[in-house]
């Protein structure tokens, strides 16, 4: 026997949050990630840590703003609708360079929608996260393993580029159980020389703001930043090639949707079909290189997602549209299932015969 | 029996129908088998139907949906007439058959008719009909040694309800010998 426990995706991640040194929780409830919330508010107050259940979402993106700004590590969670009340909490967050992590389990859309599970929201993760230019390092996972150890890694990489990481789940991921090792050692430390922790008559001040009135010093913020997000693109990126070996169709799918299309290249290998899968595991940055480079053995992508299409935007401009790219999705809470995948590889297949 | 068990469980919120689920994952895990369980969530949980599915594999597990089952438990009827048409040819369904009167219409799958809820009541444990399940489906797989299924009620059953561990016992032995 192994060491492994059996843990729900929500409970997996709280418990991760807690190993990498977060110590501050604030929420509001809302299906399904209300797990994540129930499990700090068991453990948080056995360890000294804040767990504070607030009157709103936007009160609780504040207060994470607050324990940012003392260098400290803070996490919040919710679930589509809810992430849209945070946005002008995440833009504040990103215009005063402070580190956070956010995840959004996500439910279908738009509105307030269901509660079955979606992933509807890349846009809003990836590209519109709020008002004004910024970025935030979006992490998807596909395991309830992927759900703890990105956590982990969204509080490093949050710290070391001084900006909000989020873990964009979805409904399932967030409520199945699969067997988990949660081992990481003790957490980075990362200095945090800007905080504001009090001078002790010892320093000067810090200011912690996003308000910078004279326009040449706020466009030299933003350079500054997206030098930062150049960084991360370069040296970033997170992805699984799955049989891209000899493919000659692409599936490009996230979370959810990548474990079903992992049963449906099975069967299609069964079948004599020669495809493969790139998983996207950072949503931004985006892997454009893989899929470029991917675009010249091919002969056609297949973005599976649980959206109208939205992250096929992003695989067409990284293939530069030297291939075709088709969508296979469902959405409104509904998963696609193998069978639907595996119609769209065959379809793929019989293209130019 | 199954190179991949595709189970779904499938009755109304309060029968134990999560935690069977979880038994059986657990038991996997502790016999070094790939596992997930996946839930049903929302409101229907709240005295409607309510179901899992389990998979229990030698390889990574891919989509943890269970659409196929390859064992279906059904302990109400609405879970029969919605799940009984999607269980794999050569399957198994076992009907909790004090809940659920009709008999299965399926000739190409296997059936086990269990009283489950009318023993359970019988024996003085009427919340398990759940582990009396269980416990024919354990035996009919060949899987039922005590060992493997004390280490797995250690895990499943947490340190307050301790006292439900040899309840738990019996309620599979009854099945077992159903």
């Amino acid at each position: 026997m192994t060491d492994k426990v059996l843990m729900k995706g929500n409970e997996a991640l709280a418990e991760a949050a807690i190993m990498a040194g977060c110590r501050h929780y604030f929420g509001y409830p809302i299906t399904p990630q209300t797990e994540v919330a129930a499990y700090l508010a068991k453990r948080m107050p056995k360890i000294g840590g804040t767990f504070l259940q607030a009157e709103s979402e936007i009160a609780a993106i504040n207060m994470v703003y607050g324990v940012a700004a003392a260098g400290l590590r803070v996490l919040t969670s919710s679930s589509s609708p809810g992430i849209a009340l945070k946005s002008e909490g995440l833009s504040y967050l990103a215009g005063a360079d402070l580190p956070a992590v956010i995840i959004n389990v996500q439910r279908g859309g738009p509105g307030l929608g269901g509660i079955q599970p979606s992933q509807s929201d890349y846009f809003q993760a990836t590209k519109a996260g709020g008002h004004g230019d910024f970025r935030m390092i979006v992490l998807a996972p596909n395991s309830v393993q992927e759900m703890a150890d990105l956590t982990v890694k969204a509080f490093d990489l949050a710290d070391q580029y001084r900006m909000t990481a989020m873990i964009l789940a979805d409904g399932t991921m967030g409520q199945m159980m699969e067997p988990v090792s949660l081992n990481y050692g003790e957490p980075k430390k990362i200095e945090k020389p800007w905080a504001v922790t009090g001078t002790k008559c010892l320093r000067k001040h810090n200011v912690v703001n996003s308000l910078f009135l004279v326009p040449d010093e706020l466009e030299q913020f933003n350079f500054a930043r997206y030098e930062r997000y150049k960084q991360i693109e370069e040296n970033e990126v997170m992805y699984e090639e799955y049989m891209m070996d000899d493919a000659e169709i692409c599936i490009v799918a996230f979370g959810i949707a990548a474990r079903v299309s992992k049963n449906a290249i099975s069967e299609a290998r069964k079948q004599g079909i020669k495809v493969g899968m790139i998983r996207p595991i950072t949503l931004w940055p985006f892997p454009k290189a893989p899929m470029l480079k991917a675009a010249d053995k091919v002969k056609e992508f297949i973005c599976v997602e649980m959206s109208m299409g939205q992250m096929i935007e992003d695989v067409e401009l990284a293939v530069r549209c030297k291939k075709p790219v088709t969508l296979c999705n469902r959405v409104g809470g509904m998963i696609p299932s193998p069978e639907q995948v595996l119609a769209s590889i065959v379809e793929a297949s019989k293209k130019g015969e | 029996m199954f190179d991949t068990k595709q189970v779904l469980f499938a009755g109304f919120g309060g029968q134990g129908i999560l935690f069977s689920g979880k038994f059986l994952a657990y038991k996997g895990l502790i016999s070094d088998k790939q596992v997930s369980w996946l839930p049903s969530y929302g409101p229907e949980m709240r005295g409607g139907t309510a179901s899992c599915s389990v998979i229990i594999s030698n390889e990574p597990v891919g989509s943890p949906i269970v659409s196929t089952p390859n064992i279906l438990i059904a302990m109400n009827l609405p879970s029969l007439d919605k799940y009984e048409p999607t269980v794999e040819k050569g399957g198994i369904v076992i009907v909790d058959s004090t809940l659920i009167e009709r008999k299965v219409n399926r000739d190409d799958v296997t059936v086990y008719y269990v009283p489950a809820t009318q023993m359970a009541s019988d024996n003085g444990i009427p919340t398990l009909a759940n582990m009396i399940i269980m416990g024919k489906l354990l035996s009919v797989l060949g899987e039922y040694d005590e060992e493997s299924i004390m280490a797995t009620l250690g895990k499943v059953i947490s340190a307050r309800h301790k006292d439900m561990l040899d309840l738990n016992l019996k309620a599979l032995k009854l099945g077992m010998e159903a």
